[in-house]
C-alpha cells in the first residue's frame, strides 16, 4: 500500500511489557478496561515520601527470557525492554534476514536509575573501592538496545535516544528513517523505562509533576479531566520489529500496521513546560502529517500524550484544535490505565493505537469523567468507542521540550 | 582459618557472585574458562572475597591471578599478614 507516493515501514511484531498487561492481549483489554494500575508502591518503603503510588509492573518474570547470572548483571529498565523485543521478535517469525542488516533503536529517559541509587547509597557508605564494576553498563542509557543486539546477533546500527517521554516514540521515528534510507532491513525499535525509585520518585514530586491523589491512586491518572492534578509514575517496555512493507509482504509476514510519517521538532521554549498554546506540539504534529503526505482531515484517532498534568493537557488539547479544527477526530489517552510510561510512552502507545486498528475500536481514557470545558476535543472515555479504519497520530512530548508524532496507519485490509 | 575453610568460604562468594555450582570451584578451576568470569566479574568476586575475610586487594595484586587455587593463595596471605 502506499500513502501519498510513500510506502509505509511495515510493522510486523509488537511486545509489551505494561503495568495493565505483560502481552498484546491482556495489554488491550486492560486498556479498555478503564481500570488504572496505579496503587501503593511495593518496590521500596514510601513511609518519607508525599506520593506513594504508582503503576508498576508487579508479576514480571526476567527468569523466562534470561539465566539469573545475566540478568543480575543488568537494570530492571533492560530486563523489561528486553523481554519486550524477545517477544516483538517472536510475534515477527522468521525474519530470514542478515544480521547485519538487523538495526536496534531503544529509547529512555533516564536508563539504569535503580542501579545508580543503590551504587551511590554503597559509596556513600563504604567508599570508592565498593562500587560495583557494573555499574556503568547496568546504568547506561544505552545498555537495552545493546544487550538486544548482544543476545542476537545483529551488528547493524544500533543506538538510544534520549528524549525524555518522547524516547520511545522518537526511537521508532529514526527507525523509520534507518529503513527508508535502505540503512538496514529490519530494525528492531522501542523504549523501555524503570524509574519508580527512591529518588526518581521524589524528584518527579519535587518538580511538581505528580498527582498527589494519594487517598485515591485509582483515580489519580485522568487526561484532560478537569480534576486532574499531575501523572502518576509508570514503568514498562515497548518493542516493534520494523521492516519494508515489501520485504515483509515477499516474506509472507503478517503487517499490522505500518508507520507513514514523522514529525520531530523542539520547543525551544522551557525545560519542562510546554510551549504556549501548544505551538510546538503543532508543528511536530504538521510535519508528521506532511511526511506522511496525508491531510488532518483523514486522521481517525489522535492517541495523545495526554498526561493528566495541567499544563501537557492543556497545551495538547489546543495544538489538537489547532491542527483538527473544532470538530477534530476522537482523542485518548492511555495513560488512566498505564500512568507514564516516560521513555517507553511512545513506543507502547504506538503498539496500544496498531491494537486498536486491529479492533476497530479506539481505547477509553480511563478516568475521564468531565472534560475542561476549556479544552473542546472529542475525548473518548467510559467504553471503547467502535471506529472506521484510518490513520493515527500518536504524540510524545518531553520535558526538554522534545517533541514526536507518528502517523501510523492500518494494515491492509483482509 | 585453614585453608579449606578459606576454600568454603570462597565457594560460597563464588555461588554468590559468579552464579556457579559449588561443585566446580575447585583450587585447579580457571576463572574465565571454567566460571565463565569476564574481568568486571573478577573485580566483583574480589570484591565480594575482601568482605567476606575483611581484607584489601589492591587492583595490581590481581596480575596473573587466573585460578580459584591463586586466589585462595592471595586470600590466606592476606589473613597471614593481618593474623
Amino acid at each position: 500500500m502506499t500513502v501519498a507516493g510513500r510506502t509505509p515501514v511495515a510493522v510486523t511484531g509488537m511486545g509489551v511489557k505494561s503495568p495493565v498487561g505483560l502481552d498484546l492481549r491482556s495489554f488491550w483489554s486492560g486498556l479498555c478496561s478503564g481500570v488504572s494500575a496505579a496503587g501503593p508502591i511495593t518496590q521500596f518503603d514510601t513511609s518519607d515520601h508525599p506520593v506513594t503510588f504508582a503503576c508498576e509492573i508487579g508479576d514480571f518474570d526476567i527468569g523466562a527470557y534470561i539465566g539469573p547470572k545475566e540478568a543480575a548483571h543488568l537494570d530492571r529498565v533492560t530486563h523489561l525492554g528486553f523481554a519486550a523485543a524477545v517477544d516483538a521478535l517472536a510475534h515477527a517469525g522468521d525474519l530470514a534476514v542478515d544480521p547485519a542488516r538487523v538495526a536496534v533503536v531503544g529509547g529512555t529517559g533516564v536508563g539504569g536509575l535503580i542501579t545508580l541509587e543503590t551504587e551511590i547509597i554503597k559509596y556513600a557508605n563504604k567508599g570508592a573501592m565498593r562500587v560495583s564494576p557494573f555499574l556503568v553498563p547496568m546504568m547506561m542509557s544505552n545498555a537495552t538496545a545493546a544487550y538486544i543486539a548482544l543476545q542476537h546477533g545483529f551488528t547493524g546500527p544500533n543506538f538510544s535516544v534520549v528524549t525524555a517521554c518522547a524516547a520511545g516514540a522518537n526511537a521508532i521515528g529514526e527507525a523509520t528513517r534507518l529503513l527508508r534510507n535502505g540503512e538496514a532491513d529490519v530494525v528492531i525499535a522501542g523504549g523501555a523505562e524503570s524509574s519508580i525509585t527512591p529518588v526518581g520518585l521524589a524528584a518527579f514530586n519535587r518538580m511538581g509533576a505528580l498527582s498527589r491523589r494519594k487517598d485515591d491512586p485509582l483515580h489519580a491518572s485522568r487526561p484532560f479531566d478537569k480534576d486532574r492534578d499531575g501523572f502518576v509514575m509508570g514503568e514498562g517496555a515497548g518493542f516493534l520489529v520494523l521492516e519494508s512493507w515489501e520485504r515483509a509482504t515477499g516474506r509472507g509476514a503478517p503487517i499490522y500496521g505500518g508507520i507513514a510519517g514523522y514529525g520531530r521538532n523542539s520547543d525551544a521554549y522551557h525545560i519542562t513546560a510546554p510551549s504556549p498554546g501548544g505551538e510546538g506540539a503543532v508543528r511536530c504534529m504538521e510535519l508528521a502529517l506532511e511526511d506522511a503526505g496525508i491531510n488532518p482531515a483523514d486522521i481517525g484517532h489522535v492517541n495523545a500524550h495526554g498526561t493528566s498534568t495541567p499544563l501537557n493537557d492543556a497545551a495538547e488539547a489546543e495544538a489538537v484544535m489547532k491542527v483538527f479544527g473544532s470538530s477534530g477526530p476522537p482523542v485518548s489517552s492511555v495513560k488512566g490505565s498505564t500512568g507514564h510510561l516516560i521513555g517507553a510512552a511512545g513506543a507502547v502507545e504506538a503498539i496500544a493505537s496498531f491494537l486498536a486498528m486491529a479492533e476497530g475500536q479506539v481505547f477509553p481514557t480511563t478516568n475521564h469523567v468531565e472534560g475542561d470545558p476549556a479544552l473542546s476535543i472529542d475525548v473518548v472515555h467510559g467504553a471503547p468507542r467502535s471506529v472506521a479504519a484510518a490513520p493515527a497520530i500518536s504524540n510524545s512530548f518531553g520535558f526538554g521540550g522534545h517533541n514526536a508524532s507518528l502517523v501510523l496507519v492500518p494494515p491492509p485490509a483482509a | 582459618m585453614d585453608r579449606s575453610e578459606a576454600l568454603s568460604d570462597l565457594q560460597s562468594c563464588a555461588v554468590e557472585v559468579l552464579h556457579v555450582d559449588p561443585g566446580v570451584v575447585t583450587e585447579q578451576a580457571r576463572f574465565k574458562e571454567d566460571l565463565d568470569a569476564d574481568s568486571l566479574a573478577l573485580i566483583e568476586f574480589v570484591m565480594a572475597l575482601e568482605e567476606k575475610f575483611d581484607i584489601t586487594v589492591p587492583e595490581e595484586e590481581l596480575d596473573g591471578v587466573t585460578t580459584v587455587g591463586q586466589a585462595l593463595d592471595l586470600v590466606m596471605t592476606k589473613l597471614s599478614a593481618g593474623a
